[in-house]
């Protein structure tokens, strides 16, 4: 399956280079892998991974490990942020 | 004493400044700048007052931590009524003219009548004196800084003016200090304007002494920083990406309003974002920002230093623009970019100079460009009417028309109405996308629900500094809630707005409270001000605060039908992301907000209420 990873603010650096112009990579997957995967993949620090989106939808961090992603899913990632 | 107990009341109309004692009574009740300049300004003005009519009045003030070491204390607040609005007016500023003040020895300046003639207020320590400003009459916020401090021969004094904006009443006109940090909405620049105020200018050498207890004090004002260095949000993320990191995410959501509430997604979202700033142009191999920058005491340093690409078509030929200057932040980008489906960096920056340059805010006037260009698509707005093709994305409508809107000329003149206005005078006043007439800042409510109620409910017009509930919806602070959903928002509203009062109340930043809470701030309160501030204690002033602004609302006219959205919001669903197919449920929320804050069903507070809260 196919999804698109997205990594942002300090998390960008976990991309690519070139995916890094977009903070987007499309990412092919074996059926079943969870968002936990995909995490523990790019080595990104738990503490890091706050604001965990799948198609914009806030996935909780008890649910991480359990979430299987889907073929088209969009997974975005923040550390923590804020603004206003 | 974080109180200098000291009010500046200047009489524009016969030229006088006298100084009176603050009223005590009042700031054990309503702590300091937002609360207690309120209640002088509801104790004296009528209701009623035409905001541009010299009856009505506008005080400057500081809160008792503005000046103190205190993480972010250098706020001040400008009250009045708003031009925008007709509602209560609180404009809240940081930079480092507050602190100045608070240092020349001053908690507040009443402003009252109309000078006859265009004046500034010259404050040094304790000498205060109006001075002829018809030089100035006509010049940009950044040529009267320029001037003053070269009359005075003094790089140091500390300044806030209006700009051109202000003289000619744009009805969203800011008060910019120090070049670009503005006490931005709701007009306030506008009532200035309309006493033929150009400029405070203060140096104050006196410093801030006796705190109540200032060795408790230092190490309650050290604890707090330690708590925002340690803090994610304001250790790192808001001093590396600052306010614009929002830009991707709130997309993301699905919240982000595009072409005036059209949409709820910009396409072009990462190209005007925090990410996109720090990137290095094919152009010249630079990036966009340069630095990030602190305002007075803070030790977050949020704000955005950025230079423009010279090579942009908006500032060729135009070397006085090419200088690292202020933005973008998250509202002004917003306003100036998806509002209006324009997705060029370099010419959203360009807008937000002019707008500090001559002190307009870049949420309503982006906004307002937004609705005209829906306007235009609608075929309302014609060609000759504007005086270009304005259509939605259009980089170069954006910035001719805030050249225009800034020097007052052609649609300008129209575009400064501000949306409501202008929507009203050509027949389409359901485009308009505010309440109380002002705009909408970056947040869709249909995607985030519990800003439908926020901006419903604010005292000030739509605003997402009344209560910022984005930071529990989205961002998890404190907890993280649903932005789906209705229930529980009243409750969620109620809270941000007490505590915000408060936070706004003492002089510090809001955006301390993505780590503080109440109880963070409470010690630094009560170390510096007499009279035993505990959490209950703050608690009830904040709500005390919020009843008063209503009540002063209410009796100006304003009433339940006044919390309401635009149609838009609650009629037509939103079309991609999260929150696709749902409108905002205020018809829900609003009864329910009510029964928390103890209002009747007509949103007017009850004789309980107002016993328990001491009104």
């Amino acid at each position: 399956m196919r999804v698109t990873f997205k990594l942002f603010a300090m998390l960008q650096d976990y991309l690519p280079l070139e995916a890094r112009m977009n903070n987007a990579l499309a990412l092919d997957l074996p059926e079943g892998t969870t968002i936990q995967q995909v995490i523990e993949r790019f080595a990104l620090p738990q503490k890091s991974c706050h604001l965990v989106l799948i198609d914009g939808n806030f996935v909780p961090p008890a649910e991480r490990d359990g979430r299987r992603l889907k073929d088209g899913e969009t997974l975005a990632i923040w550390p923590p942020i804020a603004g206003g | 004493m974080a109180w200098t107990r000291k009010v500046l009341r200047v009489d524009l109309t016969n030229g006088t400044c006298k100084p009176e004692p603050l009223n005590m009574e009042w700031a054990q009740q309503y702590l300091g700048q937002r609360g207690l300049a309120t209640k002088y300004f509801v104790a004296e003005v009528d209701p009623k007052v035409d905001p541009l009519s010299p009856a009505n009045k506008l005080i400057m003030t500081t809160g008792p931590l503005t000046g103190t070491p205190a993480s972010t204390g250098g706020r001040y607040s400008v009250v009045t009524k708003g031009a925008l609005t007709g509602a209560i007016a609180c404009s809240n500023s940081g930079g480092y003219f507050g602190a100045e003040l608070k240092f020349a020895g001053w908690d507040m300046i009443i402003f009252e009548g109309k000078s006859p003639k265009p004046v500034y207020l010259s404050i040094e320590n304790d000498k205060a004196e109006l001075k002829d400003a018809s030089h100035l009459w006509g010049k940009t916020t950044w040529q009267t800084e320029e001037g003053i401090k070269k009359a005075h021969q003094d790089p140091q004094v500390r300044i806030c003016s209006i700009g051109r904006a202000g003289e000619n009443g744009v009805m969203y006109a800011c008060i910019v200090n120090d070049l670009h940090r503005a006490a931005g909405r709701s007009g306030v620049g506008t009532v200035m304007g309309s006493k033929n105020l150009k400029a405070v200018a203060v140096r104050g050498t006196l410093g801030v002494s006796g705190l109540k207890d200032a060795k408790a004090f230092i190490a309650a004002a050290a604890a707090g920083k330690k708590v925002l260095a340690e803090n994610a949000v304001t250790g790192q993320g808001l001093p590396t990406y600052g306010t614009q990191v929002l830009m991707n995410v709130i997309n993301e959501m699905g919240a982000l309003p595009t072409r005036n509430h059209r949409d709820v997604q910009f396409e072009e979202a990462r190209k005007i974002s925090a990410e996109a700033m720090a990137e290095k142009r094919p152009t010249d191999g630079k990036s966009h920002l340069v630095t990030n920058a602190a305002c007075f005491g803070c030790t977050i340093a949020c704000g955005r230093i950025s230079k423009i690409d010279e090579t942009h078509f908006s500032v060729v030929n135009k070397p006085e623009y090419w200088g690292a200057s202020g933005g973008l932040e998250y509202e002004a980008a917003w306003a100036l970019g998806a509002a209006n489906g324009v997705g060029d960096l370099e010419a959203l920056q360009y807008a937000n100079l002019i707008c500090n340059e001559d002190g307009f805010d870049p949420i309503s006037f982006g906004a307002t460009v937004g609705a005209a260009m829906e306007l235009y698509e609608l075929g309302i707005l014609k060609k000759e009417d504007i005086g270009m093709d304005a259509p939605f994305g259009s980089a170069k409508a954006l910035c001719e028309l805030a050249q225009m809107t800034a020097k007052g000329e052609g649609f300008g003149k129209i575009l400064g109405l501000g949306s409501a206005r202008m929507c009203e005078k050509y027949g389409k006043p359901e485009l308009s996308m505010s309440v109380k007439k002002q705009e909408f800042p970056a947040y869709d409510s249909r995607g985030i629900q519990g800003m439908g109620l926020t901006y419903a409910t604010s005292n000030r017009g739509a605003c997402h500094l009344r209560s910022y509930t984005v930071a529990s919806e989205v961002l998890g602070i404190p907890v993280k809630t649903d932005p789906l959903v209705t229930e529980g928002k009243a409750e969620l509203v109620k809270a941000f707005q007490d505590a915000t009062a408060v936070f706004d109340s003492a002089g510090l930043c809001i955006f301390t409270s993505f780590a503080w809470s109440l109880a963070d701030i409470q010690p630094q309160i009560d170390a510096a001000c007499e009279g035993g501030w505990t959490m209950e204690k703050l608690g009830e002033v904040g709500e005390r605060i919020y009843n008063m602004e209503r009540l002063f609302n209410n009796a100006a006219g304003f009433t339940a039908k006044d919390d309401d959205l635009p149609p838009r919001l609650k009629t037509e669903p939103a079309k991609t992301g999260p929150a696709k197919g749902l409108v905002n449920g205020i018809d829900k929320m609003r009864p329910e907000y009510y029964q928390v804050r103890g209002w009747d069903a007509n949103g007017v507070p009850t004789k309980d209420t107002l016993g328990r809260l001491k009104l």
